[in-house]
């Protein structure tokens, strides 16, 4: 049974890493073992703290990659000039200890009650929080129809690439791959734009909900692309994540 | 570094609000823009987390940290309602 | 108690042998934060001006080529943000604040510096004057960017680098020393890194 929306205080307690998952080149996907996580909802995100030796200390939001009722994970891409990312993504092992409170967030958040059409728009590692809602679209076993189109640079950047090329029952997946593609590529390529959003969003009159997120230029466009498109403002949920793909 | 939007304070919220605030409804003081406190501008690098109006970049809430206690100035917020019940 | 992180060290450098440079609780970074409270303002050269009021009058002012006149100082100082961030031997090309105030009637014993973007910092009259404080453009050899403060930053080494205004554009003398924008919010009316004057109370 995922967590409801939290009240009182957020609790920083102690995890145990229990798997690393190397996703591209870049991105690591860290399995996590929390003494009390209360559980949470698909597209929450949850804090993790790092504490030097002398004391300094650290903090940084992640989406949590997993959906409700699965080990707890998170999905982190590494920032050339980050002071966690690399830290998480190239220095953290299986074993250590990892700081973490949550799940936080009440507003980017799918529950399978809600029976509207899904649009999903990731830009980068936006696509994080958005797995965990299509990984708890299936678990639940909902029959909602869902679409999603996933900006990223190139191929090799694409995300649970392998995971999402399964999704069939309801699941539409495209992509955009704007810096380069691979021989033969048949998907979509350059940034988002209305024609590739008309093509790849549902239409406005079958009352969808969107979930957009990404950098905040990303957001920007898909987001108001969607409004332009008929979207009412309020059905179109948006996740910045900066300028580089994490917060 | 680029702004986040609202979703990023979340934790900060919970600290201050004792509740989820992400999805709360506010109403800037200045050009009466109204939506959910996630889709705010936060620029948090500074000494304090600043939260601007999305439309007319108005400051809305200021939080500061002072010797572990977080003080919030909400006076650019013209309202502020609780989210719905989850 | 938190954790210790196995093997995280963070951006911060150690410095070696140079402890008693660093002022109580700050850290040494090799970066240059960028540290802001809004959006980078974009003030165009031609329609930039500083000034020095007296309780809102003006007293003087200049356009940036009349500005680019004045004689400079080439310094180099540590900076201290009270953010925990301190970065050595920063280079910097600036008019004296002295040498503005000395183009001008002047008194009062505070000062509160107003940027563009709507940002407010106040300081004692003496902390800007004797060789303390510059209207810095240039940075470590160039044009200072936008987001580290540019065209024009104040720049005032010895306090907390929050009271180093950003897109300084005007010093308004005054007699009474009331509180900018973050002192508004708690943080220290001197703020003296020495003395760590982070917080009001401080």
């Amino acid at each position: 049974m995922a967590g409801t929306a939290l009240r009182g205080r957020l609790t920083w307690q102690v995890a145990t890493v229990a798997a690393l998952t190397r996703e591209t080149a870049s991105v690591c996907t860290i399995g996590l073992e929390p003494p009390d996580w209360p559980g949470h909802r698909a597209g929450q995100h949850l804090d993790v703290r790092l504490t030097a030796e002398d004391g300094y200390r650290a903090e940084r939001s992640y989406s949590i990659a997993s959906a409700p009722g699965e080990q707890l994970a998170i999905t982190v891409e590494r920032l050339d000039d980050g002071e966690v990312s690399p830290y998480l993504t190239e220095e953290l092992q299986v074993g250590d200890e990892l700081e973490l409170r949550g799940p936080i967030g009440g507003y980017f958040v799918w529950d399978p009650g809600d029976g509207s059409p899904l649009t999903l728009l990731a830009g980068g590692s936006g696509i994080v929080p958005l797995r965990s809602i299509l990984r708890y679209r299936v678990r639940t076993g909902s029959d909602v129809p869902a679409r999603l189109l996933y900006s990223a640079r190139t191929l090799p950047d694409v995300i649970y690439r392998d995971e999402l090329g399964h999704h069939h029952d309801g699941v539409e997946v495209s992509y955009t791959l704007t810096r380069s593609q691979p021989p033969g590529w048949t998907g979509h390529t350059g940034r988002i734009d209305a024609g590739l959003l008309a093509g790849a969003a549902w239409p406005a009159a079958a009352n969808p909900v969107a979930y957009v997120c990404g950098p905040t230029s990303f957001v920007e466009t898909a987001a108001a692309g969607l409004v332009d498109l008929g979207y009412p403002p309020e059905r179109v949920k948006t996740e910045r994540f900066g300028a580089t793909g994490g917060p | 570094m680029e702004p986040l939007d609202g979703n990023s304070i979340g934790g900060l919220l919970i600290d201050v609000f004792g509740a989820e605030m992400t999805g709360a409804s506010g109403t800037c003081g200045t050009c009466g823009a109204t939506g959910p406190v996630a889709g705010l501008v936060i620029y948090r690098q500074a000494p304090g987390t600043v939260a601007r109006c999305r439309v007319c970049g108005a400051i809305l809430m200021v939080f500061v940290k002072v010797r572990g206690m977080t003080c919030v100035d909400l006076t650019g917020m013209a309202r502020l309602d609780q989210p719905g019940a989850a | 108690m938190s954790p210790i992180s196995r093997g995280f060290r963070g951006r911060r450098r150690i410095p070696a042998g140079e402890a008693g440079r660093l002022p109580p609780g700050q850290y040494l970074t090799g970066g240059f934060p960028v540290l802001s409270a809004g959006p980078t303002p974009h003030t165009p050269l031609a329609d930039w001006t500083f000034s020095i009021t007296r309780s809102g009058a003006t007293e003087g002012s200049w356009t940036w080529p009349e500005f680019q006149a004045l004689p400079t100082e080439n310094v180099t100082v540590d900076i201290h943000c009270v953010t925990r961030w301190s970065k050595f031997d920063t280079g910097w090309r600036g008019v004296s604040v002295d040498t503005l105030l000395d183009r001008v009637e002047h008194d009062g014993r505070y000062v509160m510096a107003f940027c563009d973007g709507g940002y407010t910092t106040n300081l004692p009259l003496d902390d800007v004057t004797g060789g303390k404080a510059w209207v810095a453009f240039d940075y470590d050899g160039q044009a200072l960017a936008p987001e580290h403060g540019g065209p024009a930053r104040l720049l005032v080494p010895h306090l907390y680098f929050w009271k180093s205004a950003k897109w300084v554009r005007s010093l308004d003398l005054r007699d009474r020393d009331e509180p900018g924008f973050w002192e508004t919010y708690g943080y220290h009316m001197y703020g003296d890194p020495w003395r760590e004057q982070r917080y009001a109370g401080d």
